[in-house]
């Protein structure tokens, strides 16, 4: 029985030793990677690593990365949400206008209600989901619209500008604290805080025991409808969130708003390792692959792309990805094949 | 005694329910259910809208859905094998680009047609060999495609229109049959229709559809090539984008690269709002055509009552949630009619023994 | 004698249409390994399902040291303390030992509520020490093998502090010497003071292991014992009712020229240079345990998976399926032994399951023809007497016995010259399963040459001209029909050669 254990990373030669590494720790291999496209660039345009940019940068990602943890449960899951981007609009367009009609409610209100109107649509989604039984794409194609279209109805087509909204609330994410943007404190916050749930709760574990094999995860008692409306609901919560913090970070909110901001979410999960059918991908690689997208997007005029090729570009990156990941898996289920094989 | 009573309620039970289970049996029917939605429809708008039930209105309405309604038909194969496709809209967007560019540069008519077909029958041909070739989820891959194929048109158009194109082109998209008041693109749509409702319900490749959504494994089992098929439906879906695009570049004469967003959603909800079941296997054209009729006039008569494309939006991503919701209720509700009947059966045969 | 520690009595539960249980009793002492035996169908698996909590029983009663339980899901058995082993089908392939181990009741800190990562950890360790067993807890359980995969079940029955351990099937995808770990195992486990329910068709297990046994037939009690007192005999008897001996239809065989030739067949992970010849008119049996690799060598010949290397022939010429198409050109039928998932399609008619295979030749340039294709059904469903209120009705309709009917109608449509056979007869009742044993006689005396994959013994004893035997992925013997005994064949589907049993 002992000798089917994987054979132990000391063995072979410092190359091999490395790769497997690599292979084996998602994360790493996309900080090489990261590493890798970074060198060129740098080399091209020396000031990419200035103090400003990596700035500019990170505070870009942040949203993000709240955005692309948020799709990361819901894949987890086995399940998909395309609503994001209305999701982010509703909430984005309710903050802009409640700053703009009532000047003097806190900032910190205006983020509890983008929150909240998150929550809400995502308990909608969660509901259909795992009480009507539609499956996500579905449920979230069509709430998607809807979303949108509230917004439409709520903003009666008109946006909110920057002049229309108190400097508090379209300040706050540049406020400095410690040397580091409150936006950026928000997103470490959101990482920390999921993490923590996603590794340290009940909860959090049983949303990779229903990705992972749905019937076994009922056999253990895991409630499955729970889980699957938890998930939209946090989803929800923190696409609501990102609305508001995306009103206040581009001061102004329009009724397009995040249009499309679906397939960056889903990349930086893909990229991050998380796995399409459920089951497996973790908080660090998802962040790791929002900043990926992030530098990338930021690289683009360096390499003298308009940005309009960043669609293009984030699309077959995502492709790419998904191959890679395609390939690598089937690569082990041979390897471990011949293992079985071999014995 | 009292048993007997009972039994005697019980045989009268199934006798009564006879003629209404064949009643509820109809009323069931998904088509009939559509259809019945339909006529409601059309007394509805035409009692607040005089100009609702108007020949010429008729038929130029149809200009706005024959499109998408075209796009449904392959659609439906796509779903009925189980499999989505949301890079639809983002094809049409690359052959409208396409299209318009070979325009500017001086191809004829015949020439953008052909290319429009053959850029949308590839992009739909790329799909189908990434999803079957590296076995991918298709909602993944149509998801990056999506990205990639309006990406291109995105990258090639910037915010440029392209506006140049041969007089005649304009006739698909915009004029009537000559010397009557039918829309070629209705014309197309309905024959299009014909031809894919022939090959669902009346070839072996209509039945081999069937037969992978119900079970792809039992299908492969049968010597049925999966692949192929799946391949071959992606491509159909690719062609008829093509298709849409043209007609769509020939109706507004300008290819910009946010071409038909969000169409893909419309599509999707016109199949399954038709009765095709999102997990495969179930549904019929006619289902689909009276859905695609169905959802075009609502939009029509909406306009008319002068409610805004806001509001529509609202109403399709409403109806594609009812049309997957309401089925599983009405399946819920045949089922526990048939398990009710199943067991008053059983008792009266031991009743009896 | 040890104390009683479950008890059912009178356990009934009827669906819709179906007794799946009739008055059932069980009686499980502590320390003891409980054999439950019976034919598929016979109500194992509902029995299991209701002890686990899964089904909810129509009456009767369960107890257990004196309290009667009634569980309304699959939490309160475990809770109960009776825990089932499941196949692989229930692991959660991309999360660690640790946590396949404690998923449902993860180890919390008593204060903070944070998951004790550290303290499952090492009671995973202790646990895996405890059954002898050289897995780190931190590998993820899509890097285990099978027998490893079920051992990590069992040390998450331990960790349950599980009264009852339930084991269905639990050598089935195993290897000799993982078998012996099993039974190791189960040993320690029997010292323990747990109480095992071990479900097995194989005797040689139950008579290596058990204590006692319980036989159901057709959802019925049957009887029960001592192991030690009984013989295979007696449990054969009591499972089908009647003596084996009259069972088999077989009738002399006419065998012709081969037609199919088999060399050096492998395929990475799950059989490996594989050789044997078919003759025209022959019944060729295959047996082996669950796991030896028939299925899959069945699958390769069909043109479902690929091969790694060696070669086929089909009347001389080299044959390379690129799927199950080119097997059907070549005549090659499959009735696959997943019936609900592989043979027959539910949600369509009876009529369209038939003529499925062979559509494209009863349409004009692809246009169906709803004339022929009825005749078609009416030919070949009439010749396999299924019983149903019409061609027109959906498969799902139909019982076991006769969705077999309409796959095997399916297939002689075909006009095969090979017909291969998986499990045919699995799952369903006694007299359909006559019906199939007569069909597959009548075939091979029309000169069609059969492939009859079963784990039957006595029906390969009694169908087969000769029979290829499997273990592991090997073939390790093939008898001829006067060489073939129960013994020598279930000794070489456990890895002895043939050469060496002679020897």
């Amino acid at each position: 029985m002992g000798e089917i254990q994987l054979k132990n990373t000391r063995d072979g030669n410092i190359l091999q030793r490395v790769s497997k590494v690599l292979l084996a720790r998602r994360e790493a291999s996309l900080v090489i990677l990261l590493a890798v496209i970074l060198v060129p660039i740098v080399f091209r345009s020396p000031q990419f690593l200035s103090f400003t940019n990596i700035d500019r940068i990170i505070n870009d990602i942040s949203i993000l990365s709240i955005v692309a943890i948020g799709e990361f449960f819901v894949i987890l899951s086995n399940g998909i949400d395309l609503s994001v981007g209305s999701i982010i609009a509703f909430s984005g367009m309710a903050s802009g206008m409640l700053n703009e009609a009532y000047p003097q409610v806190p900032v910190f209100f205006l983020l509890l209600l983008g929150t909240g109107l998150g929550a809400v649509m995502g308990a909608v989604n969660g509901a259909l989901v795992a009480y009507g039984k539609i499956p996500p794409i579905i449920t979230t194609l069509g709430t998607m619209s809807i979303y949108r279209g509230l917004t439409f109805v709520l903003s009666k087509g008109t946006w909110v500008t920057a002049h229309e909204m108190t400097p508090n609330f379209i300040g706050f994410p540049r406020q400095s604290f410690l040397g580091i943007s409150a936006l950026i404190w928000m997103a470490l916050i959101v990482i920390v805080v999921t993490y923590y749930f996603s590794r340290f709760t009940r909860s959090g574990r049983e949303i990779y025991a229903i990705g992972g094999n749905a019937t076994a995860a009922k056999f253990v008692g895991v409630n499955e409808k729970r889980i699957r409306f938890m998930v939209f609901v946090i989803s929800g919560t923190l696409f609501g969130f990102a609305g508001s913090l995306w009103t206040a970070r581009y001061a102004s909110a329009v009724n397009e708003m995040a249009t499309g901001f679906e397939m960056q979410a889903v990349a930086a999960c893909v990229l991050g390792g998380v796995n399409f059918a459920g089951g497996a991908g973790a908080i660090p690689g998802v962040v790791l692959g929002a900043l990926f997208l992030g530098v990338l997007n930021n690289a683009l005029p360096v390499v003298y792309l308009s940005s309009f090729y960043q669609t293009l570009v984030q699309g077959m990156i995502v492709l790419l990805a998904l191959v890679i990941n395609t390939v690598v898996d089937q690569r082990k289920t041979r390897k471990l094949l011949e293992q079985r094989r071999a014995r | 005694m009292a048993e007997q009573r009972d039994l005697v309620a019980k045989t009268r039970l199934i006798q009564e329910t006879g003629w209404r289970n064949a009643l509820i049996e109809l009323f069931t029917k998904w088509e009939v259910l559509l259809g019945i939605i339909f006529v409601l429809m059309v007394l509805f708008f035409s009692n607040l809208s005089p100009y609702f039930l108007d020949y010429f209105n008729l038929m130029n309405a149809t200009f706005q859905f024959s499109e998408k309604a075209i796009m449904a038909l392959p659609m439906i194969f796509i779903i009925m094998c189980g499999d989505i496709d949301i890079s639809i809209a983002s094809i049409i967007a690359l052959c409208a680009y396409a299209v318009g560019t070979a325009s500017a540069a001086g191809v004829g008519t015949p020439g953008l047609i052909a290319i429009g077909l053959a850029v949308g029958a590839s992009a739909g041909l790329v799909n189908g060999l990434l999803i079957t070739g590296f076995n991918m989820p298709a909602i993944a891959v149509t998801l990056a495609t999506q990205s990639i194929y309006r990406g291109i048109a995105q990258a090639a158009l910037e915010e440029r229109a392209m506006t140049k194109y041969p007089a005649e082109f304009g006739f698909f998209g915009q004029e009537f049959i000559p010397g009557t008041m039918i829309p070629f693109e209705l014309v197309l749509y309905i024959g299009l229709a014909v031809i894919m409702g022939f090959i669902l319900h009346k070839t072996s490749y209509g039945r081999r559809l069937y037969a992978i959504g119900s079970s792809p494994e039992a299908a492969r089992f049968s010597g049925i090539k999966v692949k192929k098929i799946r391949i071959t439906n992606y491509m159909l879906m690719g062609l008829f984008s093509g298709i849409a695009g043209v007609l769509l570049t020939s109706r507004i004469l300008s290819a910009r690269s946010n071409i038909a967003t969000s169409w893909d959603l419309e599509v999707i909800t016109l199949v399954v709002l038709g009765g095709v079941s999102i997990n495969g296997g179930k549904g019929t054209m006619w289902g689909v055509v009276i859905a695609s009729f169905l959802v075009g006039y609502l939009k029509f008569g909406m306009g008319l009552l002068k409610l805004s494309g806001t509001i529509m939006t609202i109403v399709i991503g409403t109806l594609l949630i009812i049309a997957v919701l309401l089925p599983r209720l009405l399946d819920g509700y045949k089922n526990t009619r048939k398990m009710r009947r199943q067991q008053v059966e059983a008792a009266l045969q031991s009743a009896k023994a | 004698m040890a104390e009683t520690l479950l008890t059912i009595r009178e356990l009934t539960k009827f669906f819709p249409g179906i007794k799946a249980l009739d008055n059932v009793h069980l009686t499980v002492r502590t320390g003891e390994v409980h054999a439950l035996i019976g034919e598929n169908g016979a109500g194992k698996s509902t029995l299991v399902k209701i002890l686990t909590g899964v089904y909810f029983p129509t009456g009767g009663t369960i107890t257990m040291e004196g309290r009667e339980l009634n569980f309304k899901n699959a939490i309160d058995a475990q809770q109960a303390g009776i825990v089932a082993i499941h196949q692989e089908a229930s692991m959660f392939l991309e999360l660690s030992v640790t946590e396949n181990i404690y998923m449902g009741h993860h180890l919390r800190h008593p204060k903070t509520k944070r998951l004790d990562w550290k303290g499952m950890r090492e009671r995973t360790g202790e646990l895996l020490k405890q059954l002898e067993l050289a897995i780190d807890p931190d590998t993820l359980v899509k890097n285990l093998s099978v027998a490893q995969r079920h051992m990590v079940e069992i040390a998450k029955a331990l960790s349950l502090n599980a009264k009852v351990v339930i084991m269905d099937e639990p050598t089935s995808a195993l290897t000799t010497r993982e078998v012996e770990d099993l039974y190791r195992i189960v040993r320690q486990l029997r010292k323990e003071g747990k109480a095992i329910i071990f479900i097995s068709h194989k005797f040689e297990e139950i008579f290596e292991i058990c204590d006692y046994y319980t036989v159901l037939r057709d959802g019925q009690y049957i009887g029960e014992g001592k192991v030690a007192d009984t013989s295979t005999d007696e449990i054969i008897n009591m499972m089908i009712g009647r003596n084996i001996d009259h069972m088999f239809p077989k009738k002399d065989p006419n065998i012709g020229d081969e037609i199919l030739a088999v060399e050096n067949l492998s395929q990475l992970g799950a059989f490996q240079n594989v050789s044997f010849s078919l003759h025209k008119g022959e019944i060729l049996g295959f047996f082996g345990l669950v796991g030896a690799g028939r299925t899959e060598v069945m699958r390769t010949i069909f043109g479902i998976d690929k091969r790694n290397g060696g070669s086929i022939t089909i009347d001389g010429k080299p044959y390379a399926p690129k799927g199950p198409h080119d097997a059907m050109a070549q005549g090659i039928g499959f009735v696959p032994e997943d019936r609900q998932r592989q043979g027959v399609i539910l949600s369509m008619s009876i009529g369209k399951n038939i003529t499925m295979p062979q559509l494209s030749s009863l349409c004009h340039f692809g246009i169906t023809n709803a004339k022929r294709e009825l005749e078609v059904t009416k030919t070949y469903g009439e010749k396999m007497e299924i019983r149903a209120a019409g061609w027109h009705v959906d498969a799902d309709t139909l019982s076991g016995g006769n969705q077999q009917k309409v796959v095997l109608a399916k297939w002689i449509g075909t006009n095969p010259r090979i017909l291969i056979l998986d499990e045919p007869t699995k799952g369903i009742d006694v007299a359909t399963k006559a019906a199939v044993h007569e069909f597959v006689s009548q075939m091979a005396g029309e000169g069609i040459a059969v492939i009859l994959i079963s784990s039957e013994l006595p029906e390969i004893l009694g169908m087969s001209d000769r029979v290829v035997v499997m273990h592991e992925g090997d073939v390790t013997a093939v008898f001829d029909r006067k060489e073939m005994n129960q013994e020598q064949i279930m000794r070489a589907a456990l890895g002895e050669t043939k050469e060496a049993l002679h020897g």
